[in-house]
């Protein structure tokens, strides 16, 4: 007889049990720690971070090894993580200026103040596959300069400087950024929550758009003014103390695009500007966030909407990986109740032409 | 300063649990407008608030919802005690309110200065928590709308006499206008926008 | 790192977000049909999988309460067991699979059988809350329509359905109007079910979690389903009962039987059919079951 499928609970557990057992792999090989995650795959460590919304090397590390590599999953757990946080309240913005920079490029400028520094960077490597790293070879200790500590000018601060490029925006004094973990988001929205959105936006979709951009789905003329990679301060304002107290330091990626220009009978030419802010080094999301920023600024900035990029509904609503991810695979949950009245609606049309065909065919056999 | 010692004692013993309850109350009156729930918490509020006004405060407010306070409770150390409690800031702006506390006896001149919300965003509204004098026995009125099953009648004591009237003006703003819950002591009733109220 | 990761508060939600739900949730009854927008946040579950509906259950949940989880209609599907372990495990709560014993059914596209009484509340999980979405993707516009009761466009869709295929064919999250105003959609239960929306005696709660909207339908509270005069709203019927328990006027499942066409109906409501099995009465094919299982005994 049959015998409705039960023990859903059983299959659940036996599921994760394998799930456990496929992501320690082979017992004979040493068990990754998640010390190694972080300083091996550190790259992969800054993208859960940056996606997650959450600076903790550790507990990304922790994520990246329990999704088995999934960076999706683990950005998913981080964030899952983090909504249980309290909220202490909110720092001081960063002060890029200040960065220790450990890598700094611009693209519009052949030699300027604090100079180009490639830092870390796969720029320049030759993709080749290394067997070096096979035979777990001795790495040499990296070279280094003198400690300077001196702070490097942000190029937008050389064009500021002559007025060639729009202001930082200007804020009202007593803006507050909103947080849009804790606000229901809501359009148009401010581009203090627009850049939050980019900033935990998910890398592969920003590249596409900003990609896009440069194929001429919203043009924006873009230059690398600079990217900068290194350590910057974490301040806050502790208002028993009345003066902002250190909470550490964390590696962070600046894009600032420096974009086409634009003039009218009130304001001269000017360049205008796409940004990006992301933990960790992310060159390629920094970058990509930046074009998209630019992008969105579209109707601000009095230009045609007419690309996916310059869509801010579209683009903010679908930037969420772990959002997407969700709704994507939902699909494979039981929908049977809703296929079965769809199969029965398909039965029912089908049967009504063929019984008008039946119909016409016995009036053309009495006409006979 | 007594008043002070007033602001800090008090407040719910066990927060996570009698908020729940208090809020499935709230819910509960909200969704059957007109029945009477009857709070037995003492969330220990300072005088003129009631329990039932003091719990729901502690039940619903916080950093993200500007309170306003009739005149006699402005002038008590309700504000202090709900700023303490709950981290809700006061506002004098009647519009700002998310939460509007009217003390027993007072005033209510119109509910136009509160926020009805917008076409829009309709829940972007100021509740009212208004104190009469009883929810046992008094002027009987009939209750009809969502929530009830052909009416309902409710008697209340020491209604604000322009109440009917104001309320007559807010039905026909929907989807936007204001929702009221009416304490007496120990006792509440939702008014939700949608229900109708005849004497 | 620390051992403390895994300590969560009671029914997992901190107080602030059920704060802020609860709030939603007391607007969302005062506007019946409107869907209040909330900072819905991450769930350990994925989005789309019912994070709405269980950010609603937290935050309305209690010590006292009885939860029933149902998805397609039955206790025991995956997802269905998965929030309700989830349930058990933070907010430690009485459990149950019997319709009448729930005061909180949190569901996945079906409103149980058995008529649901004062004391019970339901939860929809809804995927996508806005009726108005298959006609326009933008929620700018959508919100438009909803402020300025503009649903011709909704009418309009419906009729070229009519135009093409002859009858109205959307089957599931069939579109209803709530007490007079406001356009909702029902989740995609099949439109079987519409009618049970219809002047419940329970409150029924709706949570999207990925589109951050909470909205509602207190008890006793008019849901008509849109039609036209001419096509008037017309529910599922089955031609057969359930092959287990014999009832009739119920959602059914098809099951398929093997790979030449056999199949059985069986009822969809998992709890229904066991407590009418429970009570003596027998379908079509364990009626057939029993006899053969007794020529065999003798």
């Amino acid at each position: 007889m049959y015998v409705a499928v039960k023990g859903g609970e059983a299959a659940i557990t036996n599921a994760h049990r394998l799930l456990a057992d496929r992501r320690r792999g082979d017992r004979t090989l040493p068990s990754i720690t998640i010390e190694q995650v972080a300083e091996q795959l550190g790259l992969a460590v800054d993208r859960v971070m940056a996606e997650a919304s959450l600076h903790d090397r550790s507990l990304a590390a922790l994520a990246v090894r329990q999704s088995r590599g999934d960076l999706i999953e683990a950005i998913f757990l981080l964030r899952a993580y983090r909504t249980t946080l309290p909220r202490f309240g909110s720092s001081v913005p960063l002060d890029t200026a200040t960065m220790q920079v450990e890598r700094r490029v611009s693209a519009t400028y052949k030699d300027l103040p604090g100079g180009q520094l490639l830092g870390p960077t796969f720029d320049y490597t030759h993709r080749l596959l290394d067997p070096s790293l096979l035979a777990d070879e001795a790495v040499d200790e990296p070279a280094s300069r003198e400690a300077g500590g001196e702070e490097v000018m942000r190029v937008s601060d050389i064009l500021a400087h002559e007025g060639l490029i729009e202001p930082d925006g200007d804020l009202p004094q007593d803006h507050e950024a909103g947080d849009l973990t804790r606000e229901p988001m809501e359009f148009p929205m401010g581009r203090d929550l627009r850049l939050q959105a980019l900033a935990r936006g998910d890398e592969g979709f920003l590249l596409a758009l900003g990609y896009s951009t440069q194929r001429g789905y919203g043009r924006n003329h873009p230059f690398v003014g600079e990217i900068r990679i290194g350590e910057v301060e974490v301040e806050m304002d502790i208002p028993e103390l009345g003066f902002a107290v250190s909470l550490g330091r964390i590696r962070v990626t600046e894009c600032q695009m420096v974009n086409q220009f634009k003039g009218s009978s009130k304001a001269p030419p000017q360049f205008t500007r796409g940004y990006g802010l992301v933990f960790g080094q992310s060159e390629r999301k920094a970058m990509s966030m930046s074009l998209v920023d630019r992008a969105l600024r579209a109707e601000e900035l009095g230009e045609d909407i007419t690309a996916p990029a310059q869509d801010e509904e579209f683009v903010i609503s679908h930037s969420d990986n772990v959002q997407a991810t969700g709704f994507v695979e939902h699909l494979k949950l039981p929908h049977y109740v809703d296929f079965q009245a769809e199969l029965a609606m398909v039965r029912r049309m089908r049967a009504d032409i063929e019984a008008a065909r039946n119909g016409e065919t016995e009036m053309k056999d009495a006409a006979e | 300063m007594a008043t002070n010692t007033e602001a800090f004692s008090g407040g719910f013993s066990n927060p996570v649990f009698e908020s729940q309850s208090i809020f499935r109350m709230l819910m509960d009156g909200m969704a059957r407008p007109g029945t009477v729930r009857d709070v037995e918490h003492d969330a220990g509020q300072p005088e003129p608030l009631g329990q039932a006004a003091g719990a729901i405060a502690l039940t619903l407010c916080d950093h993200d919802t500007p309170v306003w306070l009739s005149a006699g409770y402005a002038k008590s150390s309700v504000a202090d005690w709900i700023g303490f409690h709950s981290g809700a800031p006061m506002t004098r702006e009647k519009a700002e309110a998310r939460f509007a506390f009217v003390e027993a006896g007072a005033a209510l001149s119109s509910f136009g200065l509160f926020s009805a919300g917008t076409q829009e965003y309709p829940d972007r509204s100021t509740t009212l928590v208004i104190e009469v004098a009883g929810l046992d026995e008094g002027q009987s009125f009939t209750l009809s709308g969502p929530g009830i099953l052909q009416t309902r009648s409710v008697e209340i004591s020491g209604l604000p006499e322009a109440f009917l009237r104001l309320w007559a003006d807010n039905r026909p703003l929907f989807p936007r206008g204001i929702d009221v819950i009416l304490t007496a002591g120990r006792r509440f009733i939702c008014l939700p926008r949608t229900t109708r109220i005849t004497a | 790192m620390s051992a403390d990761l895994a300590t969560y508060n009671f029914a997992y939600l901190d107080e602030q977000t059920k704060r802020m739900i609860r709030r939603a949730i007391l607007k969302a009854i005062a506007i019946p049909g409107y869907q209040v927008p909330f900072a819905s946040r991450e769930m350990p579950m994925p989005y789309g999988w019912g994070t709405g509906g269980v950010q609603v259950t937290a935050s309305i949940i209690g010590p006292d309460d009885v939860l029933k989880v149902i998805d397609q209609g039955a206790d025991d599907t995956t997802n269905a067991v998965s929030i309700r372990a989830f349930f058990q495990k933070v907010a430690d709560v009485a459990v149950t699979t019997h319709t009448k014993d729930a005061t909180i059914i949190q569901t996945r596209h079906r409103i149980p059988e058995q008529k649901l009484t004062e004391g019970q509340v339901l939860v929809y999980q809804v995927p996508i809350p806005e009726p108005l979405r298959f006609l326009e993707p933008r929620e700018t516009e959508t919100r438009k329509m909803h402020a300025l009761e503009e649903y011709g466009l909704m009418h309009v869709k419906l009729y070229e359905d009519i135009a093409i295929n002859g009858r109205i064919s959307k089957t599931y999250a069939y579109p209803v109007k709530v007490d007079g105003r406001y356009v909702m959609d029902p989740s995609p239960t099949p439109k079987f079910d519409n009618p049970k929306m219809h002047m419940s005696d329970a409150l029924q709660l709706f949570g999207a979690g990925r589109e951050k909207r909470i909205y509602a339908v207190p008890p006793h509270t008019e849901v008509v389903s849109l039609d036209f005069e001419d096509y008037p709203f017309e529910i599922q019927t089955f031609e057969q009962d359930c092959a287990l328990c014999g009832a009739h006027g119920v959602y059914l499942d098809e099951v398929v039987l093997d790979d030449k066409g056999g199949r059985m109906f069986v009822c969809s409501d998992t709890d229904h059919c066991e407590d009418r099995r429970e009570h003596g009465h027998v379908g079509a094919m364990l009626a057939q079951d029993s006899v053969k299982g007794q020529e065999a005994a003798e």
